[in-house]
């Protein structure tokens, strides 16, 4: 292999030119934006050599829709539907977040049980979020269908309970400033416990059919490596910053919530590639597991929702807030600024699919097309989010 | 040994295809048409209006018109024209009620926000959810008539919330009547006293509605 004038020096990624004297044409591939792994309406215009990637240059915005200007111009409550629409995986923790901004701003407290239920329903969607990115890594990487089922199955049980709980399976809608909507029966918090018993043996199923698998390990590890420093800088966070080793998640950093109550620990990993990628996330699943199962110990009884929140003609002091927590691909955080009007004067979503997004080009050089398309698996995007 | 992570696996699928015919736990498959899922009972897509009587239902709408949830809903997709006269409504009060309420279905998006904010409990969530047409705009478009459904029908699908309303609604309309009734003794006692004020319109949710 000879040295190439495509050599990434900051990320040490090479291309593997036969002859570098002789460079051939290079070839430009628009993948997407219609392309199945893009998950979603994402385009990636790659230059190929041969079969290497030596640039790759994502666009977005296919499916961009005005989020935070529709979001200033109406009210603060009528944000919260258009949240859930974010990362449409997880709407409950989009939810939180923005509850958690709304509070700050205007000053609101949570009553204890809602703490509970928001934790109870953030490691629910983690579960889920972590199931699903599982699954379709594995459709990147070619095994197509089965492992996507599997997770598909266990996460129709996790919406069911959803559905149950706030009336709709994906666009929760669920979370109010000061609480929560309704108050969890004793029947959901049974399911939910049961639920929660059930999927540790479902996971060591998954890893038994996945974890150890040579043709998986042979086509995630060493690929797509990310180190801590250009994690760092890019502002990378959730689980793709835990697999280079960087000990940061905001329940722990943060501390929000009722999280300090909890007992678990912050899985890491070591080489920053994909296939650390997807073992932070199978070792997460694990301790959310943990985390659900002191919640429903400890969830105290009493009311969801500060009766002094108003949900109509809300509006906040003049002031500034940012709401972040953990959410399942990241820290995602609604910054909010206000002018003392019924909606904010600025509204701006740190999206953590767009931000680990960016890092994507410095990932993918050296490799080839069909590792470019597992990397991006890796990332965990949504394009709901990506794009706003 | 090379290969055994690939035979384990292997196994995994073995087991769910063999239990995929003998386990039901494993059927996860409905037939739909045939097969109708029993939905939650939180289950919420497109608002309804509700009224007291089925027999007379634009007369018993509980609706009156207060333009609340046309100013909260986030996608803008309630339409609502007030009367010009009033009609009585269930309590015998008389009411400004909705000339025009419609509901363009295919911008709502089932977010419940003119529910919370409904001070009068006059719009729920249906649980219809067959109502593919293929018409793309007039049929998507509900006005008055078609958005108005009896008070026994959200008995029938939000037996809980339904029953809770019906409390709150019973014990506002006995307060109001205990207070009419306080003030006619007070003006039967001191003749020459101002005449009764009417009875307030009950305000349901103070605790979302009151800023302490």
């Amino acid at each position: 292999m000879n040295a190439s004038p495509f050599t990434n020096p900051s990320t040490g990624a090479h291309v593997r030119s036969v002859r570098s004297d002789l460079p051939g044409d290079l070839m430009e591939v628009s993948m997407g934006p219609h392309h199945p792994s893009t998950h979603g309406v994402f385009r990636m215009i790659v230059t190929l050599d041969g079969e290497t990637i030596v640039r790759l240059k994502p666009v977005f915005g296919y499916l961009h829709r005005n989020h935070e200007k529709l979001a200033e111009n109406t009210s603060y409550l009528g944000s919260m539907p258009y949240t859930d629409r974010l990362d449409y995986l997880n709407s409950m923790t989009n939810n939180w977040a923005y509850a958690r901004a709304v509070e700050q701003l205007a000053g609101i407290a949570v009553p204890e049980r809602a703490e509970y239920v928001r934790v109870i329903l953030a490691e629910l969607t983690r579960l889920l979020n972590h199931t699903c990115l599982a699954g379709f890594l594995m459709q990147d990487c070619g095994c197509s269908g089965t492992p996507l089922m599997y997770a598909f199955r266990e996460r129709e049980k996790i919406l069911d309970l959803f559905e149950s709980l706030s009336g709709s399976r994906m666009m929760c809608n669920y979370q109010r400033f000061g609480g929560c909507r309704v108050d969890p029966s004793a029947d959901w918090l049974a399911r939910a416990r049961q639920l929660v018993e059930e999927y540790g043996p479902f996971l060591d199923e998954f890893e038994a059919l996945l974890t150890g698998n040579e043709i998986l390990l042979a086509r995630t590890q060493g690929v797509g490596r990310l180190s801590a420093a250009l994690a760092i800088n890019a502002g990378v966070t959730g689980p793709m910053l835990r697999a280079t080793g960087v000990n940061h998640d905001l329940r722990k950093v943060d501390g929000y919530g009722v999280y300090p109550r909890f007992q678990f620990r912050i899985p890491l990993g070591e080489h920053g590639d994909v296939y650390d990628r997807y073992m932070i996330r199978i070792l997460e699943m694990r301790e959310s597991l943990a985390i659900l199962r002191q919640a429903f110990a400890g969830l105290p009884a009493g009311p969801i929702m500060n009766p002094a929140a108003k949900l109509r003609g809300f509006r906040p002091k003049v002031g500034e807030a940012y709401g972040r927590i953990e959410g399942p691909k990241g820290e995602i955080g609604f910054h909010l600024v206000s002018d003392g009007g019924p909606n904010p004067w600025r509204y701006h979503v740190r999206a953590p699919s767009f931000i680990n997004l960016t890092i994507l080009e410095d990932l993918c050089l050296g490799h080839t097309v069909a590792d470019a398309v597992i990397i991006l698996g890796s990332i965990d995007i949504v394009l709901g989010e990506v794009d706003r | 040994m090379l290969g055994t992570g690939i035979l384990q696996g292997l196994i995994v699928t073995a087991k769910n295809f063999v239990g995929s015919f003998h386990d039901p736990a494993r059927y996860t498959t409905l037939e739909y048409p045939e097969v109708k899922p029993a939905l939650p009972e939180a289950y919420r897509n497109f608002p309804f209006l509700v009224c007291d009587n089925a027999t007379d239902p634009m007369g018993t709408l509980r609706c009156v018109a207060c333009q609340i949830c046309e100013k909260e809903c986030p996608p803008q997709c309630i339409y609502i024209e007030k009367s010009r006269d009033k009609k009585p409504d269930a309590t015998g009060k008389l009411q400004i009620y909705p000339a025009v309420f419609a509901i363009d279905t295919s911008v709502c998006m089932s977010c419940q926000i003119c529910v919370e904010v409904c001070p009068f409990d006059a719009i729920k969530m249906d649980q219809v959810f067959e109502i593919a047409t293929t018409d793309r705009y007039a049929a998507l478009l509900l006005d008055r008539g078609q958005l108005t459904k009896p008070n026994a029908y959200f008995h029938t699908i939000h037996p809980t919330e339904a029953a809770e309303v019906d409390a709150r609604l019973t014990a506002d309309r006995q307060a109001a009547e205990e207070k009419a009734r306080a003030a006619a003794l007070a003006k039967a006692k001191t003749p020459a006293a101002s005449p009764a004020p009417a009875a307030p319109v009950a305000k349901r949710d103070q605790t979302l509605e009151s800023a302490p």
